[in-house]
């Protein structure tokens, strides 16, 4: 798993159907300390999130595993948890600001 | 397996059921001198581990579904194995 922040949505009309109903979001990997991890990526969304929310994503075929619609399905990402807040040692909660 | 550092702790409440009641830690991967290596990653705990911890962690679904015991989480791929009490380095390392 890894951290992210959705930065975006992704609409398609034509697609597999395995991906029907399903929200595709753009998701920018983050470290800790929200910096910018790497290229952003499209991800399906399992847990409700929206534009600017903290996330957590799975990537590999354990995320073709979260699609509701069956397991045979191409998805390499998929988006499982918002994330409330992180801490760490010595300070208290970071809550997250939900735009 | 690979060690890594616990360096923080993630709460969150809207998840995927497999994620119930699971904690979720930050881990940063480590080399065995304990200079932080590569990228952070988020892995489900299954030994009790707390920020500032050396651990072990588990990259392969399998073996974390192992970990966690819970054959039928199928979207879990990362879990923390063990807590590492010390690693002993030969001095020659490296040397034939």
């Amino acid at each position: 798993m890894k951290l992210g922040r959705v930065i975006g949505r992704v609409v398609c009309t034509q697609k597999m159907e395995c991906f029907d109903g399903l929200k595709l979001l753009l998701v920018q990997p983050v470290d800790e300390n929200r910096k910018d991890a790497g290229p952003a990526l499209v991800a399906f969304d399992m847990a409700r999130a929206g534009e600017g929310d903290l996330v957590f994503f799975e990537a590999g075929k354990e995320a073709a595993q979260a699609n509701p619609n069956g397991w045979f399905n191409p998805a390499d990402a998929a988006i499982l948890g918002v994330v409330d807040a992180i801490s760490d040692a010595g300070t208290p909660s970071r809550g997250v600001s939900r735009t | 397996m690979t060690l890594a550092r616990v360096v923080a702790n993630v709460v969150s409440t809207e998840k995927h059921s497999h994620y119930k009641g699971q904690k979720i830690l930050v881990v940063q991967p480590v080399d065995p001198e304990g200079k932080p290596k590569g990228k952070s990653l988020l892995a489900v705990d299954g030994v009790q581990a707390g920020i500032g911890d050396l651990v072990l962690v588990v990259d392969e679904g399998g073996s974390a579904r192992t970990v966690i015991g819970d054959e039928s989480a199928m979207t879990i791929r990362t879990a923390i194995c063990g807590i590492v009490d010390r690693v002993d380095i030969e001095d020659s390392r490296g040397a034939p």
